[in-house]
């Protein structure tokens, strides 16, 4: 069953033409990738998927429900979390408050005035963020100022504080951009423990790295010039030819 | 203790505690010594200390949390002052009315305020803030004279109905808190110096505190927190499922309310409210006492208050025949540039010297005097950790 369909979309940037009739389909449970030559419209897609731009024309729903037009904080309680290219994290805070603020969005919705209540006497909340801590092994840095983390770290944290609101849909934009190898074979390890987890959250990767992408991929969809090119199990696509002219121009 | 954990109760403690010492604190100086002139504990100033201090709490509430930087909430101040004058014109000189009143109606001024300014962040909200203060202190100088009686100023009168205050009196009367007038004082002889304990000191002291605890349980909630991610990054707070903009309008509206109050108590302390009041400057000097303490800490603004009103008070009066005074001893030569060197810096010339003060502390100490305070404190961790190790260094056995 699909709970993510992008639908016929095509996205202009006066005159040049970002995404071309785009079409992808995201079976509920899976890992689907995206990937492509830099300029494909990767993140011109992603950015359709969250409501930071609205395509000129098609479809994008999750679970039947149009994300179009839809203002992000609302995506994100509908079940759609997102982690970025640069972690997106509350730096001036610390490592438990960073994922104490999305838990109690998830309880309260996106506005509610609790002036009266304390955090710390919120033990309920405060157990959960350190059970998720736990599992991004981030316990010992709950009270680290999260600037001070290192990229991998920033990674983990964001990842957790994604995962503390039960997404349905994570949408992961170059998860290990700009890590070291063992600080990438830490995060696919970590995405494979939330994969094996969670067995109803289903995973969009955007990424370039292929062993990442292999290393966890059911299907993938390859972009280029703002089009699908292709999509396929990862078996098929690595020698798909339409892949190798995309990315090696034919040779 | 109160919702307040062991450390904050402490903290509360100590604040409730040097609040009520004041007039100790501040006048340590014995009346016949020369230093006398850097005592502050008159009424007055104390409670111009208290409700700036609130002032400067409340917009704390709103810059030092969420990061939004209001240049009008001078605005809020004075209306706090009208609303409460008119009570005191139309309903009784009780100073409780008026203070709702004024907090009330600041509270609708912020709500409409902030509906319209908070949809833009940055140097866009901080103009647009301004330019409705600035219309705000204009409505109150001239279009809106019969409520405010433009230039001269809203004051009361003889012929005011205050309808709850049956009795005629033949002088003007003054604001009160259930037949205990604001004006009262009294004057206590220890250890051969005298202090002087008023009420509007005392009453203003009590709100500052609630105050106080009311920022302090903001500050530890859900909502504090909220409001921090504001500040921090705006992106991943709407990636987290929440809508910025109430939280922002929440705080902004609060911020004003403190402002309301701050202006009802200058009210109550003298019933007279004027356009100046709502002036640029005036929002200008609350941001001042917000960064000079340290925004974002609980204690700062407040201290940033205390140290602006001191200066304005203290150094403002020192003059030229003073600084002679004070370096009479020295031979000429070298008192007349001595007194020239320092002269620009006091008298009318005050703002020199909280100018020279306010540059060397964002120079050294961008989080403010309490960043100033922590140093110190960390150092002296340190040096007692060294000195600790020293110590047990020198009587651990030898392997």
């Amino acid at each position: 069953m699909s709970i993510l369909e992008i639908r016929n979309v095509s996205k202009r940037f006066s005159g040049l033409k970002a995404l071309d009739d785009v079409n992808i389909s995201v079976a509920q449970g899976s890992v689907h990738a995206i990937i492509g030559p830099n300029g494909a419209g990767k993140s011109t897609l992603l950015n359709c998927l969250v409501g930071k731009l609205v395509p000129d024309s098609g479809a994008v729903t999750f679970k039947e429900q149009s994300l179009l037009g839809v203002k992000a904080y609302r995506i994100n309680q509908m079940g759609v979390a997102r982690v970025f290219q640069t972690p997106e994290i509350f730096f001036d805070l610390t490592v438990l408050e960073n994922v104490l603020i999305p838990l109690f969005a998830k309880r309260d919705g996106s506005f509610r005035m609790h002036a009266y209540e304390t955090v710390e006497n919120e033990a309920q909340i405060v157990e959960e963020a350190e059970t998720l801590l736990r599992d991004v092994n981030m316990a010992d840095k709950r009270h680290m100022h999260s600037a001070s983390l290192s990229r991998g770290d920033k990674r983990r944290l964001e990842l957790a504080m994604c995962l503390s609101q039960r997404p349905e849909l994570l949408l992961l934009d170059e998860p290990t951009a700009g890590m070291a190898r063992a600080d990438t074979n830490n995060t696919i390890e970590l995405l494979r423990q939330i994969r094996d987890r969670r067995k109803n959250i289903t995973m969009v990767i955007i990424e370039h790295d292929m062993h990442v992408v292999f290393s966890l991929a059911d299907r993938i969809t390859v972009m280029a010039q703002g089009t699908a090119l292709v999509e396929d199990v990862p078996d098929k696509i690595k020698g798909h030819p339409k892949v190798q002219e995309a990315y090696l121009g034919g040779h | 203790m109160l919702g307040l954990n062991r450390r904050d109760t402490w903290f509360l403690l100590i604040v409730v505690a040097l609040t009520l010492l004041t007039p100790f604190l501040l006048q340590p100086f014995a009346e016949d010594s020369a230093l006398a002139q850097f005592n502050a504990g008159y009424p007055d100033l104390m409670q111009r200390i208290a409700i700036y201090g609130i002032f400067a709490m409340g917009f704390n509430i709103l810059f030092g949390l969420t990061g939004y930087l209001s240049f009008g909430h001078a605005a809020f101040l004075g209306v706090g002052s009208y609303s409460a004058v008119w009570m005191f014109k139309l309903l009784s000189m009780n100073v409780l009315p008026a203070l709702i009143l004024a907090v009330a109606i600041a509270g609708l001024m912020a709500l409409l305020i902030g509906v319209i300014s908070l949809r833009r962040s940055g140097i866009y909200f901080a103009i647009l803030t301004l330019a409705f203060a600035q219309m705000a202190y204009n409505l109150a100088y001239s279009v809106l004279t019969p409520l405010t009686n433009g230039e001269t100023g809203l004051q009361i009168t003889l012929s005011d109905p205050r309808i709850l205050d049956a009795a005629a009196t033949d002088s003007l009367p003054v604001p009160s808190l259930f037949g205990l007038e604001m004006n009262d004082a009294a004057q206590v002889e220890v250890l051969g110096r005298v202090f002087t304990f008023s009420v509007g000191y005392y009453f203003c002291a009590v709100i500052a505190i609630l105050a106080f605890y009311v920022s302090m349980r903001i500050f530890r909630s859900p909502f504090g927190l909220m409001l921090r991610a504001v500040k921090t990054n705006q992106t991943r707070m709407s990636y987290t499922g929440l809508n910025a903009r109430p939280y922002t309008l929440a705080a902004f509206v609060i911020s004003g309310m403190y402002a309301g109050l701050a202006g009802g108590l200058l009210a109550a302390m003298d019933p007279l409210a004027g356009p100046e009041r709502m002036q640029w400057t005036a929002s200008g000097e609350v941001v001042l006492m917000t960064i000079l303490g340290g925004a974002g800490t609980l204690l700062g603004p407040v201290l940033g208050a205390g140290v602006i009103k001191y200066f304005e008070n203290i150094f403002s009066k020192i003059n030229e025949n003073v600084l002679h005074e004070w370096f009479g001893a020295l031979p000429g030569w070298l008192e007349t540039p001595i007194v020239g060197l320092i002269d620009p810096f006091v008298g009318e010339g005050w703002h020199l010297t909280l100018g020279a003060l306010f540059m060397l502390v964002m120079i050294f100490l961008p989080g403010g005097l309490m960043e100033g305070g922590r140093r110190i404190a960390a150092a002296w961790r340190r040096r007692r950790a060294r000195r600790q190790d020293g110590g047990s260094g020198s009587t651990a056995p030898a392997e």
